[in-house]
């Protein structure tokens, strides 16, 4: 029954009606769920800012114009994200596909630069294991990065569903899931931009 | 070839076997029964009746079910956990000498009976519970996410697995129920005691927190048609406020125990006592969690006690409103408390007068509940049944219980107090006093709606006298223990204190509720024995007064024949009332179409999963944890691209079921 394939109307109505139904509710209520889980590590890093045990703070280690480029290219990601969903309102698959790809690369793309931030600073012998103010400063970028990855697996599942399903009810349900998703890791991004790169080269 | 053994096993071996002679014979004893079971299940062809009709069921009423009986299981495994407490307490004075088990296996066997009373007994009791009885009540088909149901179950029951893992091999967490660092960091607790304690929890708390996503959005989406906010019965209110604390304080959970992990996995620093590393922060993340914790245990609670005491009057709740108010007040406030466990950190005396009147405060909410049972009963036609009984030993327990804790929240009389017994009574009276005593009274009430024959009354008012009588026994000494300077945790002291006596009596109390489980268990057996005495035939078995009762005993798969539709607070107690005066005949129904959930076995699979992550990430076996981890994703995408997950009843075949249940009904 929900196997069927959806007309270009219904796309466009069936992806309005998800935003009232259950199943939109409970993806929210999950990313706020989420939002405090980052909300308790944002906690433990600041009051974990002076626990460098004489190794570096954010100033000696970030690379400001390095983590903007960064930070453009994961807001460009979710902007083409939002375009897709457009897309997919007009239930135009080549371009829904083609949105989906342009938003994996780019989030690829920031994992990549965030892995080479990491490995530079452990080669510069800045690991996790210098000082609870780096454990931190790892573990809060680092749970944004394990969920940037998780998002990209999702946008390979749900761009081979679209490609081999098109646009059925559970298709475009999953899609709506996915793009509210990458807007909240967007989101939880300006917050670690601000508090953790901003604030630590103040 | 060592290294191969290495890679395999991680840091498993041999010498984790168990070595004191009481763990020995226990798991000899559990093996061989684990064994008879799964070789009779064989035997009688069990299996694939399991495998059909519970493991891959996805209906709530038998996910509840499952969860009250390993809920059960590990109640009397708690209380065994408690009886050897108290054996070595009664044993560890020092001119006696004795010593019944060792410091260590003390040590462990406190933190098992803590962290399996909270999270695998009372939690398990309350998500079964809710299970069972929310959907019937708002008039709904099922929860919102079936599927998800049931994997927040198996990940509850991988947790559980864990815990008891720990006593085959490894041993468990010496750091208590809440594992307080810098003890359970890698430089005092190198064993894999406390990894068991952090994946069990972290596993069964990721469940806790999928059921509470799963069941706001049932009440905020799936009340039956005419059901308002207002209209909702108030154990759903209870848990609708329950969920939001398990939503807002559970994340903290997974945060900070995945920081206590990655501390004992990675090598950081969160919590250790050196390099930067912040032991209060630990303890300030987990409180704030754990104050939350014991509110989501009791205000469901609240809320069976407030459907038992209106049905059992014969009277609509006193204060309705008066309710939900207090419920929301005792949610907000109950995340702006959490520094009264550790008044002694020393945070000075503004900040602990803060928290210490903001701890009072909660017991005005608290006791607006307290004379809004008194005055629903005040007048009414009151039965005696037997949760009743329990709601009344409730009352007293649980009010002793608030009284010593608004006395531990004066921050100059903690300071005397902090880490006694005292404390240990204070928790144990609210804990077994509210939580306990209420699942107890709600499987008594509710039992019949599920298996369709009541509980054997006598036994259970057995039960409840010794439970309470028991309590007191055990609980009141601790008072007294505390006072005089016994803290909590302790398994030898000196002579001269003279405290064995006062441990021989709470040791007898602790026998007399061990007599109540006894009590119960024969309950269980007696009723089952005597079905057909006790049947429920009219689905009404105690005049109630709410949804649930309306539907036929057991309560059919479906739920309802058809959707009902509600117009007041007591929507059942209002239709009989109108039948009775009007005289006519309920109308007969338009049935529609049904559709339901089909059953499925990715549940126990994926939390299978999810359990050997566990158990690599518990014994250094980084192989076994990826390939848990790939397996879990890949069941997961196969799940998610499952869009043909509901199959159909027509209406034709749910007049069929109805009317053959409205005949048997009729035929009374």
């Amino acid at each position: 029954m929900s196997l069927r394939q959806l007309t270009v109307a219904e796309t466009g109505v069936q992806a309005e009606k998800l935003r009232q139904g259950p199943t939109a509710l409970g993806f929210w209520i999950y990313l706020m769920t989420d939002l405090i889980l980052f909300a308790s590590l944002f906690a433990t890093y600041i009051v974990l800012l002076h626990g460098t045990y004489g190794g570096p703070s954010g100033k000696d280690i970030f690379d400001m114009p390095f983590v903007l480029a960064e930070t453009i290219i994961l807001l460009t990601s979710s902007f083409v994200c939002g375009l897709t969903m457009i897309a997919l309102r007009k239930a135009n698959k080549q371009l829904v596909l083609v949105g989906l790809g342009v938003t994996f690369a780019l989030g690829a793309a920031f994992l990549a630069l965030e892995l080479y931030e990491f490995t530079n600073l452990v080669i510069d012998g800045h690991s996790w294991q210098a000082s609870a103010y780096l454990s931190a400063f790892f573990t809060l970028v680092g749970t944004h990065g394990a969920h940037i990855a998780v998002g990209l697996l999702w946008i390979l599942v749900i761009a081979w569903q679209v490609f081999r399903r098109g646009f059925t009810k559970g298709v475009v349900r999953r899609l709506t899931s996915f793009s509210l998703f990458w807007h909240f890791l967007d989101l939880v991004w300006i917050f670690i931009f601000t508090i953790v790169y901003l604030m630590g080269v103040i | 070839m060592n290294e191969l053994i290495n890679f395999v096993f991680g840091r498993l071996s041999l010498d984790y076997l168990p070595k004191d002679i009481i763990t020995q014979v226990t798991v000899v004893v559990i093996t061989v029964l684990g064994i008879a079971a799964v070789v009779a299940m064989f035997k009688f062809k069990l299996w694939k009746w399991v495998w059909k009709n519970w493991i891959t069921s996805l209906d709530a009423k038998k996910i509840g079910v499952m969860y009250l009986i390993v809920a059960g299981i590990m109640l009397i495994r708690g209380v065994a956990d408690a009886l050897m407490i108290r054996a070595q307490q009664v044993l560890g004075s020092g001119g006696s000498g004795g010593e019944f088990i060792s410091s260590d296996t003390f040590q462990q066997v406190f933190s098992a009976h803590g962290t399996i009373m909270i999270f695998f007994v009372a939690m398990g009791l309350m998500f079964g519970l809710i299970n069972l009885v929310l959907p019937l009540m708002l008039g709904a088909r099922d929860v919102a996410f079936p599927f998800l149901n049931s994997v927040s179950f198996w990940l509850f029951t991988m947790g559980m697995i864990l815990v008891n893992m720990s006593l085959i091999v490894g041993g468990f967490s010496i750091g208590g129920w809440l594992g307080y660092p810098p003890l359970t960091e890698l430089a005092y607790s190198p064993g894999p005691g406390v990894d068991y304690w952090i994946w069990a929890l972290q596993i069964a708390g990721i469940g806790s927190l999928l059921s509470g996503i799963n069941f706001l959005v049932t009440i905020l989406k799936h009340r039956a048609p005419g059901m308002t906010m207002m209209k909702m019965p108030i154990f759903a209110w209870s848990v609708l406020v329950m969920v939001l604390l398990v939503i807002f304080a559970f994340p903290i959970l997974t945060a900070t125990l995945g920081m206590l992990g990655l501390d004992r996995l990675m090598g950081m620093h969160f919590f250790t006592s050196d390099f930067g590393g912040n032991p209060m922060m630990y303890i300030n993340l987990i409180w704030a969690w754990g104050h939350p914790e014991v509110y989501i245990l009791v205000l469901p609670a609240f809320g069976i006690f407030s459907e038992i005491v209106a049905t059992y009057s014969r009277k609509k709740l006193f204060g309705y409103k008066t309710m939900v108010v207090a419920l929301f007040a005792i949610t907000f406030l109950s995340f702006t408390v959490w520094l009264h466990h550790f008044f002694t950190m020393g945070s000075g005396a503004n900040v602990n007068a803060f928290f210490g009147i903001t701890t009072m405060i909660i017991a005005i909410p608290t006791g607006v509940k307290i004379f809004n049972w008194l005055f629903t009963m005040y007048r009414g036609r009151i039965s005696f049944k037997s949760p009743m009984l329990w709601f009344l030993a409730f009352v007293i327990t649980f009010t002793i219980g608030g009284v010593t804790g608004v006395l531990l929240a004066v921050p100059g009389i903690d300071f005397q107090v902090h880490n006694s017994l005292f404390l240990v009574a204070h928790f144990h009276n609210v804990i077994i006093g509210g939580v306990v005593f209420g699942y107890l009274a709600a499987i008594t009430y509710w039992f019949p709606k599920i298996f369709g024959f009541k509980l054997n009354e006598r036994f259970g008012r057995y039960a409840a006298y010794c439970w309470t009588i028991g309590f007191m026994v055990a609980f009141l000494p601790l008072y007294a223990l505390g006072f005089m300077g016994a803290t909590r945790r302790l398994d030898h002291y000196d002579a001269s204190t003279g405290w064995q006596v006062l441990f021989v009596v709470a040791g007898i109390g602790v026998l007399i509720i061990a007599l109540g489980i006894f009590f119960q268990i024969l309950q269980l057996v007696v009723s089952i024995w005597q079905r057909k005495k006790n049947l429920d035939l009219t689905g009404d078995p105690w005049n109630g007064r709410t949804l649930e009762w309306s539907v036929p005993s057991p309560a059919p798969f479906y739920n309802f024949a058809v959707t009902p539709v509600v117009t007041s607070r007591d929507p059942f107690w209002e239709e009989k009332q109108r039948l009775k005066i009007s005289g006519e005949k309920s109308a007969k129904p338009e049935y529609k179409d049904i559709y339901l959930p089909k059953d499925s076995g990715m549940g126990i699979i994926i939390a299978g999963f999810g359990f050997l992550v566990c158990f690599g990430l518990i014994w250094h076996m980084w192989w076994l944890a990826v390939v848990g981890l790939i397996g879990a994703i890949v069941c997961i995408i196969i799940k998610t691209g499952d869009d043909d997950n509901e199959y159909k009843i027509t209406a034709a075949e749910i007049e069929l079921l109805d009317i053959s249940n409205r005949r048997k009904k009729a035929a009374l």
